[in-house]
């Protein structure tokens, strides 16, 4: 049974969002549901699956580099019975096998479970192919599937937890390196669809998902240190979206901002905007995200940058925002 | 060998079938039906829920039930008739046929207490998940076999020979493809729009044990489906005609989808044999 203290979030942050999930929960999750299936499409060492491989051979099944034929090989399990985790890079899962996602967990609703490994930037010089931008955007679009995006490596230890007990599918975005940065120190308790207030105060509400959550914390920090003070919630459910503590967020901040690795259109930025549209509130809303375009690539940091995306950049943004008002 | 009076059990049935689908086309009105391809299908689906296949309609969702995966989710025609015959589906609920509303949709839609393992309509997705239902029924060791159609047009689809390499791979020697070689798609002669040369000789090269057969014969396909392999999945090449058993449809592309006026349908109940085989006995 895995325990939730502090000694091992610091270690599983080591490990990033996918050395949690991987090489720490998938064992629990294991223990607690006999009906467990991996299943991958050549990246299985890659994922940190490697221990996983060798203790519980009959629990995974590697179809080679074909990832719409691991998607429906993952819907066939899962309609025999079977729990099912399937992985490889988020660009190839969600994109290659798209229509794939939308036929067998979308319109047939398999219990599948995909998991998208380096989403955003992070893949660095393997470049554009390999970034995850449009991601969020054409899932979520899809009926029936719900969309998690942990905000650091223990997140990613409960997402997975709770990806298995949630009987349908669900599709699990990986943010950020190795050594991921902490957002959680202390446990919590973590819910699908519940959004995590991380600072509750402030005439700003950040939103924010994946590995934005810990830049947009050290963003509230600078603005604090000059006078504005500043709410961080973190979005880790996309689909089905917490509405309330958007609309909670509404009457308590002048500015709404959302933050994501992800591109400014169709994301957590939009799904925020749909719902205060919605609500039929007028607070103005600042998206920071990935520009709409192919840039040069290069190391994960400078991608950020290139995209506004480090914590002083997000700062200076809202700062400039703020004032504006 | 198929028995006698088995096999002529089967015509009957295949003629049953022939001529319920084309009441149905007729009853879907103006909205049209999947003719041809469904007519190509009548046999094969007739020999395996009249011949081969072991299930149990009133226990639908038996674990050790054989897997009938229909990828060529458009052969309704042939698929909800036979569906019909052996208790999945009543003669009324057939009537709800592409009504607005219903389940009885214009491709089949998951539904295991009708007997519907698998929602088809886009085309090579049925293989993939054969190929991952097959696994799980080895890994669980239940003694199940798992059968999926596909059309010839649809082996244009590149995710149906990413599934047909798995299969071999994990040695699958419980499922059996069947490819309804109707050698006509849409936009006409199947090997005028995307010669894929010889079907049988590439699933050899994919590691299947092949046949090919007539696939209008029941003991043909009877004789084929009983002929499995160990170690190795199997393939049956079942070579049909599109639009099969109506003289004015037959080799056309324009009865794919199409709808049945009285008169013809008058015309093509015409050409239907009666059921008076006889059997030996």
């Amino acid at each position: 049974m895995i325990e939730f203290t502090s000694i091992n979030f610091r270690t599983w942050a080591k490990l990033g969002q996918r050395g949690a999930f991987f090489g720490v929960a998938v064992f629990d999750i294991a223990e607690q549901y006999p009906k467990l299936m991996i299943v991958t499409a050549d990246l299985g060492f890659l994922s940190g699956l490697e221990r996983f491989m060798n203790q519980h051979p009959q629990k995974f099944v590697n179809v080679g580099i074909a990832e719409q034929n691991m998607i429906g090989v993952s819907a066939g399990l899962a309609d025999e019975g079977h729990i099912v985790f399937a992985t490889t890079y988020a660009t190839f899962i969600t994109m290659r096998s798209c229509e794939q996602v939308r036929h067998y967990l979308g319109y047939m609703q398999s219990n599948v479970k995909i998991v998208g490994s380096g989403a955003g930037l992070v893949m660095g010089f393997s470049g554009n192919t390999h970034y995850t931008i449009e991601d969020l955007s054409m899932v979520r679009a899809i009926p029936n599937i719900t969309i998690l995006s942990p905000a650091d490596a223990t997140e990613s230890v409960k997402i997975a937890l709770a990806a298995a007990n949630h009987n349908g599918p669900v599709y699990v975005r990986l943010t950020g390196e190795l050594n991921n940065p902490m957002v959680y120190k202390e446990d919590y308790p973590f819910e699908i669809g519940k959004a995590v207030v991380l600072r509750p105060l402030g005439n700003v509400t950040v939103f924010a998902t994946g590995s934005m959550v810990y830049n947009a914390i050290k963003a509230a920090e600078i603005l604090e240190a000059k006078g504005i003070l500043v709410r961080v919630v973190n979005i880790h459910t996309i689909k089905p979206i917490d509405e309330a503590a958007i609309m909670e967020s509404t009457q308590i901040s002048k500015l709404l901002v959302s933050v994501e690795e992800h591109s400014k259109i169709g994301g957590l930025g939009a799904v925020v905007a749909e719902c205060i549209t919605q609500f039929g509130v007028a607070v103005p809303l600042l998206r920071l995200g990935i520009d709409d375009a192919f840039k040069h690539c290069g190391n994960y940091k400078y991608n950020l940058e290139q995209n506004g995306l480090l914590p002083e950049q997000l700062a200076s943004a809202i700062e400039n925002r703020y004032i504006a008002l | 060998m198929m028995e006698t009076n088995l096999k002529i059990k089967t015509q009957q049935l295949a003629i049953a079938l022939r001529n319920r689908a084309l009441k149905m086309a007729l009853d879907s009105g103006s909205n049209g039906a999947h003719l041809g391809g469904g007519l190509s299908a009548i046999e094969i689906f007739a020999t395996l829920y009249g011949a081969v296949m072991k299930y149990n309609s009133a226990k639908p969702d038996d674990k050790e039930r054989d897997r009938l995966i229909v990828s060529k989710g458009h052969c309704v025609l042939a698929y909800y008739t036979a569906l019909n015959s052996f208790g999945f589906l009543s003669d009324d609920e057939l009537l709800l046929f592409e009504q607005n509303g219903s389940f009885l949709h214009g491709h089949a839609t998951r539904d295991i207490s009708k007997g519907i393992e698998f929602s088809g309509g886009s085309l090579g997705m049925g293989v993939p998940y054969a190929v991952g239902v097959a696994i799980a029924g080895k890994r669980a060791r239940l003694n199940h076999h798992v059968y999926v159609i596909v059309g010839d047009g649809e082996c244009n689809e590149g995710s149906v020979w990413e599934a047909l390499m798995s299969a071999s791979h994990f040695k699958l020697d419980n499922i059996t493809l069947i490819i309804d070689d109707n050698k006509l798609q849409y936009d006409g002669e199947s090997k005028d729009v995307l010669n894929v040369g010889s079907l049988a000789s590439k699933l050899d090269a994919f590691g299947f044990k092949t046949q090919s057969v007539d696939g209008h014969n029941v003991e043909a396909l009877y004789n084929a489906f009983a002929q499995k392999a160990i170690g190795k999945p199997n393939a049956i090449v079942a070579n049909t005609v599109k639009g099969k058993g109506v003289s004015f449809m037959e080799y056309r592309k324009e009865w794919h989808h199409s709808r049945l006026t009285p008169e013809q349908f008058q015309l093509a109940m015409a050409e239907q044999p009666t059921l008076i085989l006889k059997s030996d006995d």
